[in-house]
């Protein structure tokens, strides 16, 4: 891998990955679908991650061990994150972002 | 050798932006959850040609068999909203394809721009030098030991959280409506709301002549 594919590519399609999540959090209505795009953008984040470990030192866990911090935050979040969009649901019957504006003023 | 490793990222890497873009695109939120779990895979494919077996393990462990399903459990708990009749992105959506294409275009520039990475190739023969999943259970036993216990008590939290918010007391439990008598509500709601228009209509026809 290291020594067949460079280092930019992979970081370009963790690039990528990212600005789609990014585009998918900005742009759904649906409290689940921003769920789904944040998601992707952890995972771009991991992969690059993943990548410099191993191609600037991968003789060292520094690397894998915060690639494993993510995904514990990225399972906190989405438990949290999916509590919060049952809760809401339960209340005001809608998971659309726009029609939950009660702290506007 | 080297070209098929290249061959193989190539397409891993088509997977997983082809399958994100299908997440962000698809309007039936349940397709883009079966999307977002084919991505997943994607990742973890690129984490076992990254050699790092552990990570490509956990990701399937974790994203593909808890947090997929539980999106899924979501989606299926919020169900009148999976409908592909109504509009899924937010009506100015194009402001956020111009951030996230600017982004995009932002990162390229450092990305390719001619920096020279020092990257360590490993020796060839002996030990290869890539820190196996053992040295990694070892540092976390040992030089990590605190974030260790600090990420266990953040997801004792998280679980103690998300059973305290997504609670409910049985008391206060609102009867869930089946798909008729949710069918016929609709059907209710939509005559309200006709009748209503009607008599909108009708209101301003009534005032000239007068």
């Amino acid at each position: 891998m290291v020594d067949s594919v460079p280092l930019p590519w992979v970081l370009i399609v963790a690039a990528g990955l990212f600005c789609i999540g990014l585009f998918g959090a900005l742009s759904r209505r649906n409290l689940v679908g921003i769920l789904l795009g944040v998601e992707l953008m952890l995972n771009s984040v991991n992969i690059n991650l993943v990548a410099f470990w191993r191609y600037l030192e991968p003789n060292l866990v520094a690397g894998q061990v915060f690639a494993l911090f993510v995904i514990t935050v990225a399972a906190a979040e989405a438990a949290v994150g999916l509590a919060m969009i049952i809760a809401i649901y339960r209340t005001r019957l809608t998971v659309n972002a726009d029609e939950i504006d009660t702290l506007k003023g | 050798m080297n070209l098929l490793i290249m061959i193989i990222f190539l397409l891993i890497s088509a997977l997983i932006l082809g399958s994100a873009l299908a997440v962000v695109m698809v309007k039936n939120l349940i397709h883009s959850a079966l999307w977002l779990i084919a991505t997943f895979f994607g990742v973890g494919a690129l984490y076992l040609l990254m050699e790092a077996e552990f990570i490509a393990v956990v990701q399937v462990l974790v994203y593909v068999g808890a947090i997929s399903i539980l999106i899924l459990f979501a989606i299926m708990l919020t169900r009148h909203v999976t409908g592909e009749n109504e509009r899924q992105l937010y009506q100015r959506w194009w402001v956020a394809l111009l951030v996230a294409a600017g982004l995009f275009g932002l990162l390229l520039v450092p990305t390719l721009r001619n920096y020279t990475w020092q990257t360590l190739v490993p020796q060839e023969g002996g030990s290869s030098g890539i820190a196996s999943a053992q040295e990694l259970g070892r540092a976390f036993m040992s030089e990590y030991l605190l974030p260790f216990e600090l990420a266990s008590v953040l997801l004792l939290v998280a679980l103690i959280g998300a059973i305290v918010i997504a609670f409910e007391e049985r008391s206060r439990r609102r009867r869930v409506l089946t798909l008729a008598e949710e069918v016929a509500l609709r059907q209710k709601q939509r005559e309200q709301a006709e009748a209503q228009a009607q008599t909108v209509e009708s209101a301003p026809s009534a005032t000239p002549e007068s």
